[in-house]
């Protein structure tokens, strides 16, 4: 069954302790050239039956509803797995 | 008056928002977040916890619950509806008030005996204060960030729908020191400190007079009652 990711990230503007706390930890590893992270979601649905632009748009909409707060979060985008790029070194 | 109190999955204080409610001269309502039935109160209290475990966000799960479409029906309608952290969350998930709730800048749990200003008591829930009254009353959370754009800040501070201020030490980064806003008509109030903590003596903040003597918090609950009370006539 295709899949369709979604993927979220907190609002450049605010802060994000989480990934301060991330970066911190990097920072006393030694990995200092790291200077910052940020985390965000990844949310992957599945979906039964095949997927077309109105599917696609359905999950837009969701997205910016549902699975993010649009005052704290952007949804940076949203597609399908299958036409995902895979770039370079990554594997799935 | 009946003040009806709705469980979540996950709800922590809804005993004690109806311990509160019954101190503050009311009868409580056990409310289900599973069904379309507000039981005919008067008002709601959305109790604070960690409906749904707090994920996909604080709040965002509860806010498209079975009975939050009749809570934001009622609302919308004058009914008052209070906000208590985590309730405070399911209520601008849920749109009925502006702005956001993000990590404490600190990214510490925090707990304490929070000191606050009221800024105003042109809500139903806070119309038992006077303006500018120092109270205090437990705070604890790890998202109680109040976040919003601007323009929303300069709404909410210009048309005095700030109803609570933090004192002494602003506890999570929230922006402009909020700890709690209303929305225009003054019926839906959210803030992320406890009142429901601090209503019977023995039970909430020290105080200057005796230990865990603090009962600040019980003016919520009596200013929706006397509020209900005067439109009784």
């Amino acid at each position: 069954m295709p899949t369709i990711v979604v993927e979220v990230m907190p609002k450049a503007e605010l802060l994000d302790p989480a990934g301060k706390a991330v970066a911190g930890a990097l920072h006393r590893l030694g990995k200092g050239h790291f200077t910052a992270v940020r985390i965000g979601k990844r949310f992957e649905l599945t979906v039964d039956g095949p997927v077309d632009d109105a599917t696609l748009a359905e999950v837009r909409e969701l997205a910016e509803e549902m699975l993010a707060n649009t005052v704290i979060e952007d949804v940076l985008s949203v597609h399908t797995l299958d036409t995902e790029t895979v770039t370079a070194g990554e594997t799935h | 008056m009946r003040i009806g109190v709705i469980t979540f999955p996950g709800s922590l204080d809804d005993h004690d928002a109806r311990r509160a409610v019954r101190l503050g001269g009311a009868e409580a309502v056990s409310l289900w977040h599973g069904e379309h039935d507000l039981k005919g109160v008067d008002a709601i209290v959305l109790p604070g916890g960690f409906s749904y475990g707090d994920y996909l966000r604080c709040g965002a799960i509860a806010a498209r619950s079975p009975i939050m479409s009749e809570v934001i029906d009622a609302a919308s309608a004058g009914m008052p509806v209070l906000g208590i952290c985590n309730g405070f969350q399911i209520l601008v998930e849920s749109h009925l008030l502006p702005g956001g709730l993000v990590r404490n800048d600190h990214g510490d749990f925090i707990c304490r005996d929070q000191r606050l200003r009221v800024e105003s008591t042109s809500t139903a829930w806070t119309n038992g204060f006077t303006e500018g009254q120092e109270i205090t009353v437990p705070l604890k959370n790890g998202e109680g960030g109040f976040i919003a754009d601007a323009e929303t800040i300069a709404r909410l501070e210009g048309e005095g729908l700030v109803v609570f201020r933090y004192l002494d030490v602003n506890p999570n980064g929230s922006m402009n020191d909020i700890a709690g806003i209303a929305n225009e008509r003054g019926n839906v109030v959210g803030l992320m400190p406890h009142p429901e903590h601090a209503t019977e003596p023995g039970f909430g903040p020290d105080t200057a007079l005796a230990m865990r003597s603090g009962t600040d918090g019980l003016t919520f609950f009596t200013s929706v009652v006397s509020a209900f009370a005067a439109q009784l006539g």
